[in-house]
């Protein structure tokens, strides 16, 4: 049995942080429901990335709403509403990413929710937070990333801000979420009570340089300062970084110094003492710069991972996608589309009991579960 | 403020960031966390100092993951302290760890032995790899793992090798999922009394981080990565996507329509980018033009533009610049914890927030087995006859 098997959870979210919490959720057995605008749906469904769609909505969309139900709804018709109020009466879990006061506008706002369904736990993702000058920002995740700080962490000392390629402050407040969610549900089984979960991206994305930040607000406010050339870390003392080989790249991680120089044969760097490690990180990355060059990549690991000198090759999607290590994880999964086709995305990261978790079914058109759902409901 | 996973007793053999800082969560949204660490070293991240920080004895590090915690040493190869565990296991909820795959089978606290004693345990394990395959017992480490799933592809410009993301980011997204995964299992075990066994994998979490663009590799016919020539700030979305020098510092621009930004920033070059398909197909040509206009005037020129207008856009801070905003003060990130010893230090808090408030823990980190004696008092039956 998948842990949250039995539990139902009306999301009403667009894009990515909210739902991928309810992806989740999903994948850990609960039954989603979204709640979609009738005609387009949410936002995500046209929101391509490299032009591609699979039927009538992006594959980003499939992506992040595959094995969820869709139920249209329009909050500003009172016999719509009504519906939606029932289906409220019958949940475990509300999730929500409207900007801060706009559901309070349709009676669906924590306080009214609680009156129909006083076991409820309610979700909420802002960009920033419900009050203040950036109530009303909007919550994007690079925007968010540039306010952070977080921009100054990765990539070269002398590169501009440079943002991680990748979603992060949207994936984390959605994890944040489905953990704040899950602590709800503990709770309630203990007591019979709801809660009101909330997370921002700002919060999510904060807290994501917490070791960093601690280490700021302790040594006296200093900068992070990324290493010349190679930086994986702007805290980090050498050797830590990326270097280049004769036919590609390694990376390094925190190792010793003396041990890695005797290893691979540089002799410049034996002569720095440990405390020098991280002040003089640039010059002593330059030596092993010079050193790594000279070699191919495999070569390198054939002599240092023997050593346990921790290391490894650098890969693109290609190189690591078709590799024996990925194909053992049996991520991948195809996903069925309504008109027969079928797509590839990956699966849960979370192993429950042993066993890997797999969906099956593409993200849903636009209503395409309402009539089931009305009538199982008695809507 | 009843928190929410009060009585809940995590027992936590993991070291490093990934597991503790799950457990970390766990304790701040209420549940009692014990470490069990080695005599003498305990936690390996205690002396793992970044940027030469020491704080009361240990890394900042340390001081950041660990906090609201207890510590309880015991060496799990003495049969004396082995005993002691178990009668720990007894009474708890959570057990979790982080060693490599085998050697907690090794040491006979692994899940099925774990299982015999404690039934309705939820047993949750990190490795690097997974439990199978080529790579399991290569280490499991952030920036390894990073330049193994093709995450250093996706930042920086195209002109750059490889660009990490310079935070422990697989680390930090392998505990959040273990929190999930265990707190997933309470949820059942409120419900029909079971346990469960939680298996995360770093591996698998990068994997997971990236499953938009893995999913879009899948389905495009197995491309590689393609960072923009500049301003890149994600390789598969189309300009203006990307943060921008201006003559006062930098400005990050999300999404917007090219010919819209044109117009609004009156820079009549790109009113020739009208195919939407462009944006993306051309965008080093219309970052660059969008860069070389974009540095000719403030930050503050440009968004008070572009806000207006609700064109996607902010000022890149420094943290420095952050904590002087208004809007970070009223977050109410930053609390004050100490130690049992008096030492206080600031950090961040939870970021989740319950019925309206936020989640304060004042308890700083524990000294190396501070809370042994005490624990041992409190659970351990034959105590006093063994010492």
């Amino acid at each position: 049995m998948k842990p949250l098997e039995g539990l139902l959870v009306l999301e009403f979210c667009q894009y990515l942080a909210g739902p991928s919490a309810g992806l989740r959720l999903a994948d850990l057995g609960a039954r989603v429901i979204k709640i979609e605008r009738p005609g387009e749906g949410e936002g995500g469904r046209s929101l391509s990335i490299k032009n591609l769609f699979a039927g009538d909505e992006s594959v980003l969309f499939h992506t992040i709403n595959r094995d969820k139900e869709s139920y249209t709804a329009d909050l500003r018709d009172a016999e719509d509403l009504e519906k939606v109020k029932k289906l409220v009466a019958r949940a475990d879990v509300l999730t929500h990413n409207f900007r801060p006061g706009k559901i309070e506008k349709f009676g669906l706002g924590y306080e009214s929710v609680k009156q129909i369904n006083p076991g409820i736990i309610y979700g909420v993702v802002t960009g920033y937070g419900s009050r203040g000058p950036w109530a009303t920002k909007p919550g994007q995740d690079l925007l968010v990333q540039a306010m952070s700080g977080l921009t100054y962490l990765s990539g070269d000392r002398d590169d501009p801000p440079v943002p991680f390629g990748m979603s992060v402050a949207d994936i984390l407040s959605g994890a944040h979420l489905v953990q704040g969610i899950l602590a709800g549900l503990i709770k309630r089984g203990k007591t019979n009570e709801g809660s009101l979960v909330e997370v921002s991206l700002m919060e999510s994305a904060l807290d994501l340089q917490f070791e960093v930040l601690t280490t700021y607000l302790n040594d006296g406010h200093k900068k992070p300062k990324r290493a010349r050339e190679g930086n994986a870390h702007a805290y980090l003392r050498a050797p830590y970084g990326i270097y280049e080989t004769s036919d590609g790249y390694i990376a390094i991680a925190m190792e010793h110094l003396h041990e890695l120089g005797q290893k691979i044969g540089c002799e410049p760097v034996l002569k720095y003492e440990e405390k020098e490690w991280f002040s003089k990180r640039d010059e002593i990355m330059e030596h092993l710069r010079r050193s790594f060059k000279e070699e191919s990549t495999s070569h390198w690991l054939g002599l240092l991972e023997p050593a346990d000198i921790w290391c490894a090759d650098v890969y693109n999607y290609p190189e690591f996608l078709n590799s024996e290590a990925y194909k053992t994880l049996r991520m991948d999964q195809g996903l069925q589309l309504g008109n027969g086709d079928a797509i590839k995305s990956t699966r849960c990261p979370i192993r429950i009991d042993g066993e890997r978790i797999y969906g099956s079914r593409a993200a849903p058109s636009v209503g395409e579960h309402n009539e089931s759902i009305a009538s199982e409901f008695s809507l | 403020m009843n928190k929410p996973l009060e009585d809940i007793l995590v027992i936590d053999f993991s070291q490093f960031l990934s597991g503790p800082s799950a457990s970390l969560r766990m304790a701040d949204l209420g549940a009692r966390v014990i470490k069990i660490e080695r005599p003498g070293t305990g936690d390996i991240c205690r002396d793992l100092y970044i940027s030469n920080v020491i704080m009361n004895g240990e890394s900042s590090v340390f001081h950041a993951i660990n906090r609201n915690k207890e510590s309880y040493v015991a060496d799990l190869k003495d049969e004396a302290d082995r005993s002691e565990v178990w009668q720990l296991i007894e009474r708890a909820d959570v057990v979790m760890h982080n060693f490599r795959p085998g050697v907690m089978e090794r040491l006979g606290f692994d899940y099925e032995s774990v299982k015999k004693v404690k039934p309705d345990i939820v047993y949750g394990e990190i490795s690097g790899y997974g439990p199978e395959g080529p790579w399991k017992s290569k280490p499991g480490q952030d920036l390894l793992v990073q330049s193994l799933t093709g995450l250093t592809w996706l930042s920086g410009s195209s002109d750059k090798g490889p660009v990490p993301m310079g935070l422990a980011i697989v680390d930090i997204l392998t505990g959040t999922h273990l929190a999930q995964g265990i707190m997933a299992c309470l949820v059942r075990k409120g419900i029909n009394g079971d346990g469960g066994l939680v298996q995360v994998s770093m591996l698998e979490s990068a994997v997971d981080f990236q499953f938009e663009t893995i999913t879009t590799y899948f389905n495009d016919g197995g491309h590689p990565a393609e960072r923009s020539k500049n301003n890149n700030a994600h390789a598969y979305i189309g300009a203006p996507y990307g943060i921008y020098q201006t003559k006062s510092g930098y400005m990050a621009l999300a999404m917007g329509s090219i010919p819209h930004l044109g117009k609004l920033l009156d820079c009549p070059e790109l009113l020739n980018y009208q195919e939407e398909s462009d944006w993306y197909d051309k965008r080093d040509e219309i970052k660059g033009i969008l860069a070389n206009h974009l540095a000719k005037g403030t930050t503050r020129k440009w968004l008070d533009i572009l806000e207006p207008a609700d064109i996607w856009c902010a000022e890149v801070l420094s943290w420095d610049d952050l904590m002087d905003k208004e809007g970070f003060h009223l977050l109410n990130m930053i609390q004050e914890v100490t130690m049992d010893d008096g030492y206080s230090y600031k950090t961040t808090r939870c970021p989740i927030s319950f019925d309206g408030e936020p989640i304060f823990s004042d308890k700083g980190s524990p000294q190396l087995g501070e809370d042994t004696e005490e624990i041992s008092n409190e659970f351990i039956r034959e105590h006093i006859q063994n010492r």
